[in-house]
């Protein structure tokens, strides 16, 4: 190791193990990368027990801040702090740069194909994605064919997921594009990290992202309704018993916006009003955070009373907007997002800044024999979950879940995709006294206004669980502060 | 502001009111209890409970501290403290996007800490300690509403919500104490007569109130006064009309589209009762009724405020 590194930091990596999987933080030969040198030497001045007081501090300040998540499938309204490692995740200045051009070019492709496939369809014409893949998708909505959104964004808010290869390059593993979260914790996971470590913070120069609530409120408001110069935005939740619920606050409370549920809400006329103590009053800007199958009882689910009757009829009048819209979850099935490089060339007539992991479609014969016979090494998911569920780990599986999955392939090929299972990058974690790698991916969020706006950096989700790959907060995971830095 | 949040606002500060009345009552019959003499434990806590509304499932087991501490932690029992707390906490977050960040942690460490696994051990070690460290915990969140939230509709529906609530249980005590009130010993030497008064006084923290007003000269007929038409006093029935009066006009100021003629009109009611009414009226005639109607008022002020506020019908308010 380089001269300076102190002993203490040798203590604090333990028997740190260092594979053919990239790691954020230490080059394959052990030593730091030139990035975190800071961050290291801050470590190894740390006494080990400063280290363990600072974490318990940022664990109370979420526990009574209320920085929750609900967690489903066990007892109702099971709340949980979400795990947070104290070590941020540093991202370079030019490897930033890449992502959010990257970025920015896929979203416009993105809404650019949903647009075109709820209009005039000409990539289906044209043969570039099959006809078939499209209007088999779950997500799809006929209900939205031949209806003008306003601004044509049909994605006003977005969250990628993207991982380090162990080339050191980023690629795409999924888009989010109905209701994508996680924000809040980015947002606050920055606060607390402002307050742990201050003088580190400062000396690394750190593009802030503060901005989000006032840049998504902007956005939104650029998307109301011609003729209400001074909107209503509302944030619709499900309510407390969401998994997300405390986001659905924090945004209401940093944008000032009134967050409603779907019995505040009524129609008259094709016009939404929400209940207030001073009478009925009128809705302009619905930023949605329902999935379109609760959103309205009269033409999506009946059996849901979490969105509001008539909400789509008013917003097909024009008279309300619902951002994002409807039936945007097509464009993230994981069976399209094999197209999505296809389409960037298709609309933009550009490469694609950011590759796409390698994706065998099911519904493909010869794809299928591969996959099925080889279901020990690939990752295989249902094309329309989210969140970590439905999904198989190949080299992580018994026997038995490869076969359940088998037959699920069998009976229903168009529902599942796969993919190799990636080596993606990790990066430290404080697990106890000592540093520990584990699994990261970061989710940057996109907003689509007038213009693309990313605030720099994300969230970094971490498996914490030893060897786990999956990093959802529902399965164990947590997160990571993301500091991109200024040069 | 909309109606589901005004609801909400309105009983997060009920059950923290509510809590505090609790727990305040707890703690005064528990210290009468140390005195020897006077009534037994059994007839202080069904006296105790009749103050509280006669909550279900709190019938006397004989074992006191047994009772206390149900009375504090029952999850299921409306009238316990966990109970209360719970429910402020849970309207509360249903907020979060309308009360200052202050505010829920002051709610959310109540409740961490009344169900902390210690808390059970430490009320049976110190019971005084274990109540006064929930009363604080709300004082705090009074002061953190009252310094960090604007003074707009919300926080005039946490005014009415604690006043609705104090004037409610105020006049809920008082109704339970009038009676016994006047039966003075001729000669009061061990001086429990005189305990029994404080303890009144202080189950509505006015005892050195009280003092202030009239001396230490302690009688049944000026406690009354003092508790049911002192202006100044928050405490007092008519200070918390006062107050639930100009929480209601603040509201209506605000908002200002639909007038609630039959809510004011009640309230004004009430407001002048407690006006223009003197302690001499009231004593001579009957005044466990006086106190029973100031209820029946309390009540109809919350069904007409839920009319005009939280559930109306849409018709009436597209018509407008």
């Amino acid at each position: 190791m380089n001269a300076g590194h102190p002993a203490e930091l040798d203590i604090l990596f333990g028997d740190y193990p260092l594979d053919q999987a990239f790691d954020e933080m230490r080059e394959p030969d052990g030593s730091v990368r030139p990035q975190y040198q800071a961050l290291a030497e801050t470590l190894a001045r740390l006494p080990a027990d400063e280290l363990q007081r600072r974490k318990q501090s940022a664990d109370l300040s979420f526990l009574t801040q209320g920085i929750t998540f609900t967690v489903y499938g066990r007892d109702e309204g099971t709340e949980r702090i979400f795990p947070y490692d104290l070590l941020p995740r540093l991202i370079a200045a030019q490897e930033w740069d890449r992502i959010e051009c990257g970025l920015t070019q896929r979203i416009t492709a993105l809404n650019l194909f949903l647009r075109d496939v709820y209009s005039e369809a000409k990539i289906l014409n044209d043969k570039v994605i099959p006809r078939e893949l499209v209007y088999s998708c779950k997500h799809y909505r006929r209900q939205m064919r031949g209806l003008q959104v306003p601004r044509n964004v049909y994605i006003a808010v977005v969250g990628s997921d993207l991982l380090r290869l162990n080339t050191g390059e980023f690629v795409v593993l999924e888009d989010n594009l109905r209701v994508p979260s996680g924000v809040s914790y980015m947002l606050t996971n920055r606060r607390v990290m402002k307050r742990t470590f201050p003088q580190l913070f400062s000396s690394y120069g750190v593009r802030p992202i503060e901005r989000y609530p006032q840049l998504l409120l902007a956005t939104l408001r650029s998307l109301a309704p011609e003729g209400r110069p001074e909107p209503n935005i509302v944030l619709l939740t499900p309510g407390v018993f969401n998994s997300a619920y405390f986001e659905h606050t924090y945004l209401a409370r940093q944008m000032g916006i009134d967050l409603v549920e779907g019995r505040d809400l009524v129609t008259h006329d094709n016009v939404v009003y929400m209940r207030t103590t001073d009478g009925l009053k009128r809705v302009d800007v619905i930023y949605r955070r329902v999935d379109d199958d609760f959103s309205d009882p009269l033409i999506f689910r009946a059996d849901s009373s979490l969105g509001c009757a008539g909400l789509f009829n008013a917003y097909r009048a024009g008279n309300v907007t619902v951002s994002n819209a409807f039936g945007t979850g097509l464009a993230d099935d994981k069976a399209v997002y094999a197209y999505v490089p296809r389409m960037i060339k298709y609309y933009l007539d550009e490469e694609p800044i950011l590759p796409n992991v390698e994706t065998y479609l099911l519904s493909e014969e010869k794809e299928r024999n591969h996959v099925l016979a080889n279901l020990d090494k690939l990752v295989v998911k249902a094309v329309g979950e989210s969140g970590g569920y439905g999904m198989l780990i190949g080299p992580h599986s018994t026997a038995q879940q490869r076969e359940e999955f088998a037959r699920a392939i069998q009976a229903n090929p168009r529902n599942y995709i796969a993919q190799p299972t990636l080596d993606f990058s990790r990066a430290p974690c404080l697990i106890k006294d000592r540093l520990e790698p584990r699994h990261v991916d970061l989710r940057p969020y996109i907003l689509f206004g007038d213009k693309v706006n990313i605030v720099p950096g994300g969230l970094t989700r971490v498996a914490l669980e030893k060897g786990s790959l999956v990093v959802n907060s529902s399965q164990g995971g947590g997160s990571k502060d993301t500091w991109v830095l200024d040069k | 502001m909309l109606s589901r949040v005004a609801d909400s606002l309105y009983w997060m500060s009920r059950y923290l009111e509510r809590a505090e009345n609790t727990v305040r009552q707890l703690d005064v019959t528990m210290s009468l209890m140390l005195d020897p003499g006077g009534a037994t434990a059994e007839t202080r806590w069904h006296r105790l409970m009749a103050s509280l509304g006669k909550p279900a499932g709190m019938d006397w087991n004989g074992d006191l501290e047994a009772m206390a501490a149900k009375l504090v932690f029952d999850p299921v029992s409306h009238a316990s403290v966990t109970f209360c707390l719970n429910g402020a906490r849970e309207n509360a977050r249903q907020v979060r996007e309308e009360i200052s960040s202050e505010q829920w942690q002051r709610v959310n460490r109540l409740f961490h800490h009344i169900h902390a696994p210690q808390a059970q051990t430490q009320f049976a070690t110190n019971i005084n300690d274990s109540l006064a460290s929930i009363v604080d915990g709300i004082h705090l969140f009074k002061g953190v509403s009252d310094t960090t939230m604007i003074h707009g509709q919300g926080w005039q529906f946490i005014r009415l919500g604690r006043y609705l609530e104090r004037a409610y249980a105020t006049a809920t005590l008082l109704e339970v104490y009038q009676p016994d009130l006047f039966e003075v010993e001729e000669d009061d030497h061990a001086g429990h007569q005189y305990l029994e008064l404080v303890g009144l006084l202080r189950c509505c923290t006015s005892f050195e109130a009280y003092c202030q007003v009239y001396t230490a000269d302690l009688s049944p007929g000026r406690i009354l006064e003092f508790l049911l038409l002192n202006q100044d006093f928050p405490h007092a029935i008519r200070y918390c009309v006062d107050g639930i009066r100009d929480a209601i006009d603040s509201i209506q100021r605000a908002g200002g589209r639909r007038p609630p003629e039959e809510l004011t009109a009640v309230i004004g009611r009430l407001h002048a009762m407690l006006g223009f009414t003197t302690i001499g009226e009231i004593l001579s005639g009957d005044a466990g009724g006086f106190l029973h109607s100031i209820r029946e008022q309390g009540m109809r002020i919350h069904e007409l405020f839920y009319r005009y506020y939280v559930h109306y019908s849409i018709q009436s308010a597209l018509a407008v």
